[in-house]
């Protein structure tokens, strides 16, 4: 069990927190001491808006033990509307119904129990888009 | 800098050795490479290897060769980069004796993948992506990959079955290869039917977790006389990162590592692609083969499975790939793979594997160890010594 790995990614798995370099602007996800263009070791937290595009995604069948309760369960890349791709899984949505460029939305769910009486993590996945509603 | 020469080869089959633990197969392969290059003792010894820690409970691996081989003494170390070690203990070795600091190197490639069940081991091998931001979010290595081809098919609009070209020649070849795990060809018809694991990535795309070690012994060319084993010229050793993650990568179905391992090893070696008589890619998935052929220049972008078709990559082909089986037909014990590939590369211009797998142009060499699904990429080139 990793508590300390679980307390040390809050912010990155609860508000998707990257890094935003204070010379160049460049951002990351995830943090990196080091930016990956400008390779200027300032920068400052950003916090990414969570909607994006789905760029590639997989269903998985055979899982590790701990996502075997889940499958199939889907995994992706994401473009960020703030151009940063990251991976995560994609909620909500039959293997069947998911298309490449779907559009998708920031959610934080269960990701996994760590056997039956450690704790839970959470953090985030992606849906496609609810519909909005007007008032 | 040293030219170097590989001198002595070794290899156990590649199974599930149940019967056998890690450091007897590791010993036994180096002692086989040892005596076929007539040497009693060496002055290092580097061990590819990626899980003796997590499924064999055991680490150190360096030292406890070094005594088991009856080596006491003599500087050992594991080396470690994911399903890419093999080769990287290759580089470590040719590095040592290039630069005069050591005149015989025994390389030994080991891993045991079968300790535990399939399952352990498949949770164990994803520790070569990014724990925290890909293997937390459910990703095995299997979909890693998965993630590459679902891409590569839209980009490129091929079907998926049009995959198949490459694990039915690897099927095909290893057949012939008494040491491949897989000794049974298979059709395209049966790829077409396989289970899917990681969509679209089904289960004659990927290579069987398996046991086994190989070994080889690097020693400069100018000593060649010293030793009785046939000499075969290491041109190239070189290696090239790029990101662990694919979400950090600029360009997904481009694999840069790949790029920057082969032009530093055309550049060292002073070849071109044009000059390669067969290519071993890392085919742990048929998507890596399409992947190492473009960034390594035999393909152009998305056009590896029309170029494999129309040069025919068999065995009477002219750019034959995976000729004792590759990683799909002879086994893919992670640590070990990239040693077995250099010297299964130097059987066949040794022209000492089985005559069926014998390759008429068989002078030079080119072979792909990839670490992870890209993020370590080493290219080595072989050469027949010219005598
Ligand atoms: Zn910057």
């Amino acid at each position: 069990m990793d508590i300390p790995r679980y307390w040390r990614l809050k912010d990155q798995r609860y508000r998707l927190q990257g890094r935003k370099c204070k010379d160049c602007g460049n951002l990351s996800f995830p943090p990196r001491l080091v930016c990956q263009k400008c390779k200027s070791r300032k920068s400052v937290p950003h916090e990414f808006k969570g909607l994006g595009k789905l760029y590639t995604y997989t269903a998985i069948y055979q899982a590790p033990d701990r996502f075997d309760p889940m499958v199939p369960y889907i995994v992706g890349l994401i473009d960020l509307e703030e151009g940063v791709r990251i991976t995560a899984q994609v909620t909500d949505v039959l293997p069947e119904d998911v298309v490449i460029g779907m559009d998708l939305e920031m959610v934080i769910r269960k990701i996994y129990a760590d056997g039956d009486k450690g704790p839970i993590l959470y953090g985030y996945k992606f849906r496609p888009i609810l519909k909005k509603m007007t008032a | 800098m040293r030219k170097v020469a590989i001198v002595g080869l070794g290899q156990t089959p590649v199974r599930e050795h149940w019967g056998s633990n890690l450091r007897d197969l590791a010993v036994t392969a180096l002692r086989d490479a040892m005596e076929d290059a007539g040497v009693e003792t060496l002055d290092g010894v580097t061990v590819g290897n990626m899980l003796s820690g997590a499924l064999s409970e055991q680490e150190h691996l360096g030292a406890l060769i070094a005594d088991y081989a009856g080596l006491e003494g003599v500087e050992g170390m594991k080396i470690e980069a994911a399903c890419g070690s093999g080769a990287a203990a290759i580089r470590m070795a040719v590095k040592a004796v290039a630069s005069g600091l050591m005149d015989s190197v025994g390389v030994v490639g080991v891993e045991k993948l079968t300790e535990f069940s399939g399952k352990f081991s498949t949770a164990s091998l994803a520790t070569a992506a990014d724990a925290d931001y890909e293997i937390t979010m459910g990703l095995s290595f299997v979909g890693i990959n998965a993630l590459l081809m679902r891409r590569y098919l839209h980009d490129y609009n091929y079907d998926r079955n049009d995959f198949a070209i490459f694990p039915v020649n690897a099927h095909h070849n290893a057949q012939y290869n008494p040491n491949a795990m897989f000794r049974h060809p298979i059709t395209a018809e049966q790829y077409a039917k396989s289970k899917i694991i990681a969509d679209p990535i089904n289960i004659l795309d990927s290579s069987p977790i398996a046991d086994g070690a190989a070994a080889l012994i690097v020693v400069a060319q100018e000593n060649l006389s010293q030793f009785k084993g046939k000499p075969i010229s290491i041109l190239a050793c070189e290696v090239g990162t790029d990101t662990v993650a694919l979400d950090n990568r600029e360009e997904l179905l481009w694999l840069k590592g790949a790029e920057r391992s082969v032009k530093k090893a055309y550049h060292v070696s002073g070849l071109s692609v044009k000059d390669i008589d067969f290519y071993e890619p890392h085919d742990a998935f048929s998507i890596m083969t399409a992947l190492s052929m473009e960034a390594s220049g035999f393909a152009e972008k998305g056009q590896a499975i029309k170029f494999a078709d129309k040069v025919d990559i068999g065995l009477k082909g002219k750019l034959p790939l995976n000729v004792c089986g590759g990683l799909k037909g002879r086994g893919h014990p992670v640590g070990a793979t990239g040693v077995y590939q250099v010297v299964e590369a130097a059987q066949q211009i040794r022209g000492e594997v089985p005559p069926e797998l014998q390759l008429e142009r068989n002078h030079i060499g080119m072979i792909q160890n990839i670490g992870g699904s890209g993020a370590t990429v080493i290219t080595t080139i072989l050469k027949k010594i010219g005598k």
